[in-house]
């Protein structure tokens, strides 16, 4: 694989000039995933930060081609495109080598986009399908979605007298539900470990069959926090263990970074503004539990790789 | 040659669609469009077609999907009822703003609820303003031929606009008829090649789809939509024009049925228009001035052709087999009473309710339509405006 400093010298293929949020991460993401591409790629985005930010009619911010439908149907609109290309290149129309990828956010993906994703994901299209991750609805003014961690406070899922904790649920995780699929290649990225993340990509991408990156996206608007720390609070996510990164090819699974202690999961809330009611005393219990669930879910996710428990 | 043969509504959908041999068919089974994608499968599974078959999850991916495909360059179809329909809504409406020239027949069925699987228009109909060409077929020869049609119809560069071509539910899908059926390759000349110049398979001359379209633009871009389909209507009459070279068969925007110097005429679309057929032949038997005019095109509506066909007409029923709630009659109705109101002769209309949810209408009812409009023709008195046929009240 180049390295990174190689890797930076590639033509952008998403251009500046786009009017994404500063600090947001899926721009950051999406450079680190074209820049790991080594063959020409198809897009199709759901509706979303992403789309609307990117392509506000006469611009786009996209050097390749490009496809919004709407929101629920990133995968299927793509799939669509992945057939075409199929059905024209066994009639001979077309000899070019083309990847395709797929963007959504959680909202589109883990919510209204999650049977589009599940039939292309079962169909065996040949497509990457990558989430980026922002733990809610960021673009229509942070509500929350099935991917909003308990404790969240959001638009929809606000603190109060009646309801202390801001979201009551816990998030779904999307991750073990395409794993589900028995997909070749599943994985969870995070943009502050590009060189994982590249290397990710550039897996699933050479994966014949539908693969998939569920990637955190941090999100300054809805997290609340400066806009010039998201990287550190996308690293914090792993190094808590709030988000494991971790590979499931053909079935097995593999940590691929872990950090050598798991720092307390108390930093990752205290990062973010969204989490600030709950370091108050009476949601003390709350904490305890958001904590004991983080490592029951790390222990299970390393007994799943054959590693030994943590012991933090 | 060609050849004749006995086939179902859904055989002879898919039996065209064997011949346009689309690159991509994207679809998800329903009743009664069912057989359709059955017997296309099956033309998969013989290896006689080169199409991609993508057996999706959900009517709202099957559109999402042909969306996907018609931008890659590849000629798409799909093909669905009702409430199929209903969940791929949101897509129509993309598909035609689009501007991509995606083709599906739609067997007509009630749109639930309650849950009713026979036929009536209220599917198409509640999709008359997504954009769509809508042509409707009265039997399973024009099933054929205007599938064949609407890939010409579709693709022409001055309209790129998605066509449904509807056939009625069970009446026509499950009835089986003698079918002219046109040589392959006679086809293949016929439809030619789909070729898309925006494809985003042309990875060197990148294009975005669907960016985002505000206040600034989105009003311009309508209007260009609105004229593509204005224009469909000339190229509807083109195509029919050269269908006739190939099969003998002509077609217009609509079938103007023992017309001339008809005095009472009935206005009807799909199956019924059949039925209305044999009721003229006999009342013009009997010396009854009757006529039908049949909707062939209803998007584009072909309003001058409307008005100049029932201006000289003594009275006029519009049969509607969908409801349009709370307006006061049914959709080709509402169209057709204000296409003849720029005539200085004023026409008396009135409409029929008639067939939800499958329920018949035959010969004797047909009938008492022609009887109260030559009640209407003598006393110039239209007792009511709008009403209905086989309901029990």
């Amino acid at each position: 694989m180049p390295s990174l400093k190689e890797l930076s010298k590639k033509k952008e293929l998403l251009s500046g000039g786009q009017r994404l949020c500063a600090g947001c991460g899926a721009s950051i993401i999406v450079r680190q995933i074209l820049m790991a591409a080594e063959d020409p790629l198809v897009i199709s985005c759901a509706t979303g930060c992403l789309e609307v930010a990117t392509t506000i009619y006469p611009f786009s911010a996209w050097r390749i081609p490009f496809i919004h439908c709407a929101f629920e149907n990133s995968a299927s609109t793509l799939s669509g495109a992945e057939a075409a290309y199929r059905s024209l290149k066994r009639q001979g129309k077309i000899d070019r080598t083309i990847k395709f990828i797929a963007f959504g956010g959680d909202g589109g993906t883990y919510d209204i986009g999650l049977q589009a994703l599940s039939g292309v994901l079962e169909r065996g299209h040949n497509l990457l399908y990558v989430c980026y991750d922002n733990g809610a609805y960021m673009n229509t003014g942070i509500q929350r979605s099935s991917a909003t961690p308990q404790g969240a406070a959001t638009t929809t899922s606000p603190v109060g007298k009646a309801i202390p904790e801001g979201k009551q649920r816990p998030r779904k995780d999307l991750t073990q539900i395409v794993v589900a699929h028995d997909s070749p290649y599943v994985a969870q990225a995070n943009p502050a470990y590009y060189n994982d993340l590249i290397k990710k990509v550039q897996k699933a991408l050479n994966t014949e069959g539908p693969t998939f990156i569920n990637i955190l996206s941090p999100c300054p608007r809805g997290w609340r926090y400066e806009s010039s720390q998201s990287i550190q609070i996308a690293k914090l996510a792993t190094l808590t263990g709030f988000w494991p990164l971790y590979e499931v090819e053909n079935g097995k699974y593999r940590i691929t970074y872990r950090p050598k202690k798991r720092r307390p999961f108390r930093e990752w809330l205290e990062s973010q503004g969204r989490f600030k009611h709950l370091l108050s005393e009476k949601n003390k219990g709350i904490v305890e539990r958001l904590e004991r669930e983080v490592e029951e879910k790390e222990n299970k996710l390393l007994a799943l790789a054959g590693e030994t428990p943590s012991s933090a | 040659m060609g050849k004749i043969v006995g086939l179902t509504g859904d055989e002879t959908a898919a039996e065209a669609m064997r011949q346009i041999n689309p690159d991509v068919l994207a679809a998800y089974p329903i009743t009664p469009q069912t057989e359709i994608v059955q017997n296309f499968s099956q033309f998969v599974a013989n290896g006689v077609v080169s199409t991609e078959m993508i057996r999706v999850e959900s009517e709202h991916s099957a559109m999402s999907a042909c969306i996907g495909a018609a931008a890659s360059g590849a000629r798409a179809m799909t093909a669905t009822s009702a409430n199929g329909l209903a969940l791929m809504w949101e897509i129509c409406y993309i598909a035609a703003s689009y501007r991509l020239p995606i083709v599906m027949p739609l067997v007509n069925r009630a749109l639930s609820g309650p849950i009713n699987i026979h036929c009536d228009h209220s599917d198409s109909m509640g999709a008359r303003d997504s954009g769509w060409i809508q042509l409707y077929s009265e039997n399973c020869q024009e099933i054929y031929d205007n599938l064949i049609q609407a890939i010409r119809i579709a693709e022409d560069k001055e309209v790129l606009l998605p066509v449904m071509v509807t056939l009625d539910g069970f009446i026509i899908s499950h009835a089986m008829e003698r079918v002219e059926i046109l040589e392959d390759e006679k086809v293949t000349e016929f439809i030619g090649e789909y070729k898309n110049p925006y494809s985003l398979l042309d990875v060197d001359n990148p294009v975005t789809w669907g960016p985002l379209d505000l206040y600034d633009y989105y009003f311009e871009h309508k209007r260009q939509q609105i004229e593509a389909i204005e224009k469909a209507g000339e190229v509807i009459q083109r195509v029919g024009k050269e269908f006739k070279e190939i099969s003998g068969r002509s077609y217009e925007l609509m079938e103007n049925y023992r017309l001339e110097g008809a005095d009472l005429v009935i206005v009807a679309a799909g199956s019924t228009a059949g039925t209305v057929k044999a009721v003229v032949n006999q009342l013009r038997e009997e010396g009854v001035k009757a006529g039908l005019l049949k909707i062939r095109a209803f998007r584009p509506f072909p309003v001058r052709e409307v008005s100049q066909a029932l201006k000289n007409a003594k009275a006029v029923a519009i049969l509607d087999r969908s409801v349009s709630f709370g307006a006061e009659g049914g959709p080709i109705f509402l169209e057709i009473r204000s296409a003849l109101f720029e005539e200085a002769k004023r026409v008396p209309v009135v409409n029929y309710i008639y067939g939800l949810g499958g329920r018949d209408i035959g010969i004797d009812e047909i009938k008492a339509v022609y009887k109260n409009l030559e009640r209407i023709a003598q006393t110039k008195k239209i007792e009511k405006l709008v009403g209905y046929l086989g309901l029990r009240e």
